[in-house]
């Protein structure tokens, strides 16, 4: 479980993050949801520890991460796992080389259980042909893929996603949601991620929350977002005309 | 004062580059594959474009010697001279901030603006060290190829100047070993090494610290080069009055 609490991040006079709280449950899918530009990605890469917020605090399973020392901070990174938005495959290594990467940096494992392991993650995510091509030599969701692969390998408690299914067709995007909802729920972790796609909110999303202007504007379940009258997020969610009918034929079907 | 906190921030990172290392076994074999791209790459040109500028210095100190008075074997001692102190590390570590420069800031820019930096970042690398350690250690070869360009650019102003007239080989090997001065090829060297870690750091520095798209990447190429370039040129004016001034 991550609790944030009161979290401020500024980029010179850009007030960026104005006071977030929440927690994000164990086991669940958690979205972040809000308009570029609205700060998911600065709150996640807080979450990460890659920004340091001015004020407010982040504890991981009750670790404050700001109190623990550098090498209390470094284990700790080590549990998590991060899906950037463009994938951030490194370009001059292999899909292989890529998953191994972490284990090769991080671990002592003999070569043929790094083997074992890189085989089983990249089966679970589904990639069975593709160890010896460059990242450049596959699709955009195969990418993602591979990047779901290298989060997971060292087995992380928390792994977090950036817009996970952006520039993906709808199709493979509701495959890649799919599958990161089955990994967390596999094994168990604190799984946080940012999209403004309607499908994952409704599909995947157990627990949203609604940033704008750097505020939490709302928070609540892929059911409650259906029923909420809050307008900045009926705005967000029902933009397109299509969205706004299924959803008033929802309201009516209720009543 | 923008540039006096660029300093600042070029003198932190060199620092931390050299903190929290990388695995051996991961660091060697980047290592040697920055050998293979910074220094057997640039092998090519600059034997090229060495051997050339070294007939050209030949022909233009030759047709310059309009009077008797002046001894031939000049041509073979100016060219000795101009190729040692000036031309090989000099002159070749310009072309090598176009080539091997822009090489580093896209590289290293391309892999900040894809985020790759990050997730360095996030599984707990030094992405410093990572990424310019094994320049900076590769570079120390630089003056393995420097020492071949010396050779090649005399060798140019040989076939130059014997083929093309203007000289005889017995001058020209005369003008060669005329007051050879041993530290003229140490001082060369010192700034070789000085150069080879300027050409490592400066293009990373622009690329690891840019923010922007891929058409900022190609921008921030352009500015390492520039300033990569008059920092060689500053510290070889420097280097020149402490060494032999
Ligand atoms: N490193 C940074 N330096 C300065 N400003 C930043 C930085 N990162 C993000 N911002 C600003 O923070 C705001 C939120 O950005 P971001 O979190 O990327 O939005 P989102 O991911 O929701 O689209 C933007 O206005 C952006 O310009
Ligand atoms: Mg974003």
């Amino acid at each position: 479980m991550i609790e944030v609490d009161n979290i401020h991040k500024s980029f010179g006079d850009a007030n960026v993050l104005k006071g977030i709280s929440t927690c994000f449950d164990k086991g669940k899918t958690n979205l972040i949801i809000g308009q570029s530009g609205s700060g998911k990605t600065v709150f996640i890469k807080c979450l990460l520890g890659l920004f340091a917020p001015e004020k407010g605090t982040i504890s991981y399973d009750g670790k404050i991460y700001s109190e623990l020392s550098g090498s209390e901070q470094r284990n700790l990174r080590q549990e998590m796992g991060m899906v950037f938005q463009g994938s951030a495959l490194f370009d001059s290594m292999t899909v292989e080389g890529n998953v191994r990467f972490p284990l090769e940096m991080f671990t002592k494992q003999s070569d043929s259980e790094m083997q074992d392991r890189v085989d089983f993650v990249l089966k679970r995510v589904n990639l069975i042909d593709a160890h010896h091509k460059y990242p450049s030599e596959i699709s955009g969701g195969m990418q993602k893929r591979v990047a779901i692969a290298r989060a997971i390998v060292m087995n992380p408690k928390y792994l977090f996603c950036d817009e996970p299914n952006s520039g993906l067709d709808p199709k493979t995007a509701i495959l890649i949601d799919n599958l990161i909802q089955e990994i967390t729920q596999e094994y168990n972790i604190t799984t946080v991620i940012n999209s403004h796609d309607m499908n994952s909110v409704m599909e995947i999303g157990e627990k949203i929350i609604f940033l704008k202007n750097g505020i939490k504007e709302w928070e609540g379940t892929n059911k409650e977002i259906f029923k909420t009258d809050n307008e900045a997020v009926t705005n967000f969610v029902y933009s397109s005309e299509l969205f706004k009918k299924v959803r008033q034929m929802y309201l009516e079907e209720r009543n | 004062m923008n540039y006096i906190a660029s300093i600042g921030s070029y003198a932190i990172m060199v620092k931390e580059v050299f903190k929290k290392p990388t695995k051996w076994g991961i660091m060697k074999s980047l290592i040697l594959k920055e050998i293979d791209e910074l220094i057997y790459g640039s092998l090519g040109i600059l034997i090229f474009i060495s051997f050339f500028i070294g007939g050209v210095v030949a022909i233009q100190t030759a047709l310059n010697i309009t009077s008797e008075i002046i001894p031939k074997y000049l041509v073979g001692f100016a060219t000795r001279q101009s190729i040692i102190l000036e031309f090989a590390p000099t002159f070749c570590s310009i072309i090598m901030a176009g080539k091997v420069g822009s090489y580093i800031t896209s590289s290293i820019g391309t892999m900040r603006v894809t985020e790759q930096i990050d997730a360095l970042e996030v599984m707990g690398v030094n992405a410093l060290n990572y990424l310019v350690f094994p320049k900076i250690i590769a570079m120390l070869f630089y003056p393995f190829i420097i020492a071949i360009a010396m050779y090649v650019g005399i060798l140019g102003g040989w076939v130059a100047g014997v083929f093309g007239g203007f000289s005889t080989s017995a001058d020209f090997v005369e003008g060669l070993q005329l007051d050879f001065n041993t530290f003229h090829v140490t001082y060369s060297f010192i700034k070789t090494l000085v150069f080879a870690f300027i050409l490592a750091t400066i293009p990373s520095f622009h690329g690891f610290y840019m923010k922007g798209g891929a058409l900022e990447v190609g921008k921030a190429a352009t500015t390492s080069f520039v300033w990569t370039s008059v920092v060689i040129i500053i510290l070889n004016y420097i280097l020149t009055q402490l060494l032999l001034g």
